[in-house]
């Protein structure tokens, strides 16, 4: 009950950030339509076949996710930096409510985000079925990626720090290393080694596989992402708990 | 009753010795100021009771438990009001009281009549719905120490609740803290000398991590030799620094 009374005070700080709300909902869809009005101008097969609604909706939910990390990393630095912090420490929370607190939220946040980008996305023509479901579904992973990573560096990094890392490295990073905005085979060599053993490139195949209704190829790509998330979740309140030890 | 009792109380930071073989004892109901220049380890002091830091060695208590083995049932009876304003910035007066209500506990419906309380309590009527990052200092402290006094808490922790007001709001928090004597026990530090004398049950002033003189402000102005209580604690806690 405590740690769900903390989450529901973190969803009102993160839904009532104007910036969280662009960067997490309007942006993505913004970049989506673009894109896809783009798209359409040009000839059939004569464009980039990543930028076809069917491979370039699923990508730009993953992107879309990036975000959630700077929410996380945003609003744990700051309440680290303030006496809000010290209050909510010499009150009966436990860290795992602290935990349960700062990443509750953000899932459901994580699920609308994907809702709206593909619903969006059926202007252009994706087609309306379960498979945009079961696609919302295999985000959930790469969305506990982004939100540990967020828990992890918003428990080590100070508020300016945490803006520079999450908000310009990360969501860059995972941009260009998930075959999103190019085919990373283009690059090749060490740039499609990197992005291979990443989950992003991994969250971006599974996502396109499960909207295509390949759901026998959203495996193994999800299972990279799965692995990813647990390891980074366990990481993040390994961190965030001795963090909070030793305030 | 002891509200609270150190018992050879220590704290060291590396080579420092932030407290020093403290014992202090606050009855129940005390309002009891804790004074000293910076670094005479109050702020520790106040950590250690409000189970921010352990202790290096002694035993502190509160209200009878352990703060170090029984920091659950410490946290539980005891609240704080930090030094810096403590509220959750796009959250309004009312969703900041309800918040810490419902940590402490207290059902949906259990908090919203505790914070229509401390809302009259306090006069923050006019003020309920805004967001805590809009309202004035004054008013922002006020909600900090209404956060506190939300939980009906056994012992309070005021540190230097009143820095930075101007003197109008320095005295309306005055009256709510006068309030607040006899109704819990209460632990203030301060830098304005004559907060403390004016409010105060027993004042303690420490330097170098040590106790070095107590008593009413009268008491410690007699054994300073001075009418003046910004003398007495010159000269106590300039004695206890040489």
């Amino acid at each position: 009950m405590r740690a769900l009374t903390f989450a529901s005070r973190n969803t009102k700080e993160i839904t009532r950030d104007i910036l969280a709300l662009l960067f997490g909902i309007v942006f993505p869809i913004v970049l989506l339509v673009l894109l896809a009005a783009i798209n359409k101008g040009i000839p059939q097969g004569y464009g980039p076949d990543l930028f076809e609604i069917e491979k370039l909706a699923p990508g730009i939910t993953v992107f879309g996710l990036s975000f959630l990390s700077l929410f996380s990393s945003m609003l744990i630095a700051k309440d680290r930096s303030t006496s809000f912090m010290l209050r909510l420490f010499t009150s009966p929370l436990k860290p795992a409510d602290f935990i349960i607190g700062y990443t509750v939220p953000l899932l459901p946040m994580a699920i609308v985000q994907s809702l709206v980008c593909y619903a969006a996305a059926l202007i252009f023509g994706l087609p309306l079925g379960v498979n945009l479901i079961v696609a919302v579904v295999v985000n959930i992973p790469i969305a506990v990626v982004f939100i540990s990573l967020g828990l992890l560096f918003g428990s080590i990094l100070n508020e300016k720090a945490v803006g520079g890392v999450c908000g310009a490295l990360l969501t860059n990073l995972s941009a260009w290393l998930s075959n999103i905005w190019f085919d990373t085979a283009m690059v090749g060599g060490a740039f499609k080694m990197i992005a291979d053993c990443l989950p992003f490139s991994h969250a971006v195949s599974a996502a396109r596989a499960a909207v295509a209704g390949n759901y026998a190829a959203v495996f193994p790509d999800l299972w990279w992402v799965i692995g990813y998330a647990a390891v980074l979740l366990t990481a993040a309140i390994a961190v965030f708990s001795i963090k909070l030890k030793k305030n | 009753m002891e509200a609270i009792k150190t018992t050879h109380l220590v704290k060291k930071y590396k080579e420092k010795t932030a407290v020093n073989n403290l014992d202090l004892t606050v009855h129940s109901g005390e309002l009891y100021a804790l004074l000293g220049v910076n670094g005479a380890g109050k702020s520790t002091t106040i950590k250690i009771l409000s189970c921010l830091t352990k202790p290096t060695s002694g035993e502190a208590c509160v209200m009878g438990h352990s703060v170090v083995r029984e920091s659950d049932k410490v946290k539980a009876i005891m609240n704080v009001s930090p030094q810096e304003t403590a509220v959750a910035a796009k959250l309004s007066v009312r969703e900041n009281l309800e918040l810490i209500a419902r940590i402490y506990g207290a059902d949906r419906k259990d908090a919203r009549r505790k914070a229509d309380e401390m809302l009259d309590r306090l006069s923050m009527r006019e003020v309920e719905r805004s967001r805590a990052v809009t309202l004035s200092g004054g008013w922002q402290r006020r909600l900090s120490i209404a956060m506190a006094l939300i939980t009906e808490p056994e012992v309070l922790f005021l540190d230097e609740p009143t820095l930075g007001l101007d003197v109008l709001a320095r005295r309306e928090l005055w009256r709510v803290i006068e309030e607040l004597k006899s109704k819990m026990t209460v632990i203030l530090t301060t830098h304005y000398l004559e907060e403390a004398e004016s409010l105060s049950d027993r004042i303690g002033i420490m330097a170098h991590g040590v106790l070095c003189a107590e008593g009413t402000a009268a008491e410690l102005k007699e054994k300073a030799g001075t009418d003046d209580f910004e003398e007495a604690f010159i000269k106590l806690a300039g004695e206890a620094l040489k």
